[in-house]
């Protein structure tokens, strides 16, 4: 029995880690390319639930056949995802682009600043209360009953969309033109630019795909968890970053990785030690993990030089 | 030019309402707090996300040492000594292991110290009255009379005690950041800040700058909350030094202008008075005029504080980069070519 309790925390935190990876990768390659910390993306994340929310209501989709509501989700991940990215990628042009030579700090101000006109937003189209999001999905079980297991078709849902997205994410970056485009943007912007690499439209191409990740996220979220409200990035961003820090910021595996150490921290510490101490034993442990390895998990070691 | 205006302000004060000294009073205990996280992120160029958590650890050790409900109790003065020693050497027990760190890990393990502390101090009921807090806090000076005047019962009247406490204090910390501009240790800071390795070669070391910074900055912002929690006579709940604290200071900081006194104290005073002072005002004056009979948050000032608060700090960071009033130093540095860093 307490094995299969184990086990079963366990299934759990692989399932809000791949999630919590998820959010975490638009924070990791924004960092990777222009070394901000986007703190308006759990925002964006909140916007994209709101707009998921939206649709849902507009197009009843709550009422749809079970057989349909398999391309509903599709086409929400892919509106939402196009609809936050693009909304990311005319935020780094409005905001973050004039600020490219500003010193380091101000990007994070303004990025501060947009989270907050993001959330206020989010509060004109919620409301201040957390609102419930429609179960498109029942919560029974797709594994067999004699494993003793509970693995809902929401879990596997959370599956089915985030590996597919990882799989592309790592063979856009590593095999394309633009992969390698963005590889060479993160280590050195000026040798790139001299090569023949227009670095802005990498830059936004960047925050695209982040923020279309994220927009896929939040679709992911909302029929995840099922409730959403206009503060909900705040703490769900707050999670992902550290997750991206842990993996070692600007590296892609590594936020994975990091997204599900933090799920799988978070799982077992509410089952094992109490709800309430979560965050304090994930910090802890975030804490240690960088005094032992200050480059994160899979971050590369940088050399300073004068 | 700064000390000038604190030196006016006293004679502002009969004019101003009681309520409108209780925050001032708050506006200068925020500004001790930003110029406190001002030697880390300002002077020493180290990114600090949990400068609210030392305000906090200020604010329950005062808390504990004074409140009726612990046997110490030992007065206002020696319980702010032992609180703000206390502080330093917590962020140095944080500092210490971690400050091989680069930027960005370093912030984030400060957003993690900010957490665990909140977490911490919210979970140990027993020992911080979990959401209630630590009260009755009481009033500095209890129990001495001067001259036949109670200070305790003056603080607990009028106002104008903790303004002008608060507002000693201020000018100290002020004095106190200056002289450290100008010493050898504030200058080994900005080096060091400038440049790690170059400061290294010069035969600064670098570690005893950042630790020291560590030091001064969480001793400052505990200072800063014991003043809180005596001037609100509890400590409030843990929330009140949460993450969104923390962010709130740095920000006063950076659109202040980063290393800068007189910015420091002016991005303060924007930030905090938009909250208590502006947005209450414009509320009651929407109110005044009818234009919101429905009562939709789309029509009243306050619905709308979250994007204005926002929009400003963009609209600041654009035209203003360096923050509104840059300090001396950072205005002069030499501006070269953009790197990939």
């Amino acid at each position: 029995m307490s094995a299969q309790f184990f086990l079963q925390q366990c299934l759990i935190g692989l399932t809000n880690g791949a999630l919590i990876a998820l959010v975490a990768l638009g924070y990791t390659m924004v960092y990777g390319i222009i070394g901000l910390i986007n703190f308006a993306h759990g925002d964006l994340i909140m916007l994209g639930a709101c707009l998921a929310l939206s649709i849902v209501g507009a197009l009843g989709l709550a009422a749809v056949d079970p057989a349909v509501t398999w391309v509903a989700i599709a086409g929400l991940v892919l509106v939402c995802g196009l609809a936050c990215g693009s909304l990311n990628v005319a935020v780094d042009r409005i905001v973050y682009k004039p600020l490219r030579n500003a010193p380091k700090l101000a990007p994070l101000v303004s990025a501060i600043g947009v989270s907050f006109i993001f959330m206020n937003i989010g509060l004109f189209w919620l409301g201040s209360a957390d609102r419930s999001f429609p179960e498109l999905l029942p919560s029974d079980n797709v594994l067999p009953d004699d494993w003793g297991l509970q693995f809902t078709q929401k879990d596997r849902l959370v599956v089915l969309i985030v590996v597919p997205l990882m799989v592309a994410l790592s063979i856009l970056v590593r095999w394309t033109k633009l992969g390698k485009a963005m590889r060479a943007v993160s280590q050195d912007p000026t040798a790139a630019a001299l090569v023949g690499v227009d670095v802005d439209r990498v830059i936004a191409a960047t925050f695209f795909i982040g923020g279309f990740l994220g927009g896929a996220a939040s679709v992911v979220y909302s029929l995840y968890i099922n409730t959403i409200g206009f503060q909900m990035g705040f703490q769900n961003g707050l999670y992902a970053f550290t997750a991206a820090v842990l993996g070692g910021i600007g590296s892609i595996p590594g936020a994975v990785l990091g997204g599900v150490v933090i799920g799988l921290v978070r799982a077992l510490a509410s089952a094992y030690v109490g709800e309430r101490w979560t965050g304090a034993i994930v910090f802890a442990i975030l804490i240690v993990i960088l005094v032992f390895r200050p480059e994160g998990l899979l971050g590369r070691r940088v050399r300073e030089k004068v | 030019m700064t000390l000038a205006v604190l030196a006016v302000a006293p004679l502002c004060l009969p004019a101003l309402g009681g309520a409108l000294g209780g925050q001032v009073t708050t506006l200068f205990i925020y500004c001790i707090l930003a110029l406190g996280l001002n030697v880390m992120v300002g002077y020493t160029g180290l990114v600090h996300l949990g400068i609210a958590s030392f305000f906090g650890i200020g604010a329950y050790l005062l808390a504990i040492l004074t409140v009726p409900m612990y046997p110490f109790q030992i007065g206002f003065l020696p319980a702010t000594a032992v609180a703000v020693l206390a502080t330093a050497g917590i962020g140095l027990a944080l500092g210490a292991p971690t400050l091989r760190l680069r930027g960005d890990y370093l912030a984030i393990v400060t957003l993690g110290f900010g957490e665990v502390a909140k977490v911490t101090l919210r979970n140990l009921e027993q020992i911080t009255g979990g959401m209630k807090g630590l009260n009755p806090v009481p009033p500095p000076g209890a129990g001495v009379t001067i001259g036949g005047l109670d200070l305790g019962k003056e603080f607990a009247i009028d106002p104008r005690w903790f303004y002008y406490l608060a507002l000693a204090s201020l000018a100290g910390v002020v004095l106190l950041m200056r002289r450290l501009e100008g010493s050898r240790l504030g200058r080994a800071l900005v080096a060091v800040r400038e440049d790690e390795l170059a400061a290294q070669a010069m035969g600064i070391s670098a570690t005893k700058v950042k630790l020291s910074a560590f030091a001064m900055s969480s001793a400052v912002a505990g200072l800063a909350g014991c003043l809180y929690a005596a001037s609100l006579s509890t400590t409030a709940d843990p929330n009140a030094y949460d993450f969104n604290r923390s962010i709130m200071v740095l920000c006063a900081v950076i659109l202040g202008g980063l290393g800068s006194i007189p910015g420091t104290l002016l991005g303060v005073a924007i930030l905090v008075g938009f909250d208590t002072v502006l947005a209450p005002w414009a509320d009651s004056w929407i109110q005044q005029w009818n234009i919101n009979p429905t009562g939709s948050s789309l029509l009243s000032f306050s619905g709308w504080r979250l994007a204005i608060f926002g929009l400003a700090l963009v609209l600041v960071m654009r035209y203003r980069p360096a923050g509104l009033i840059p300090s001396r130093r950072m205005a002069a540095e030499l501006h070269d070519a953009p790197e990939g860093h």
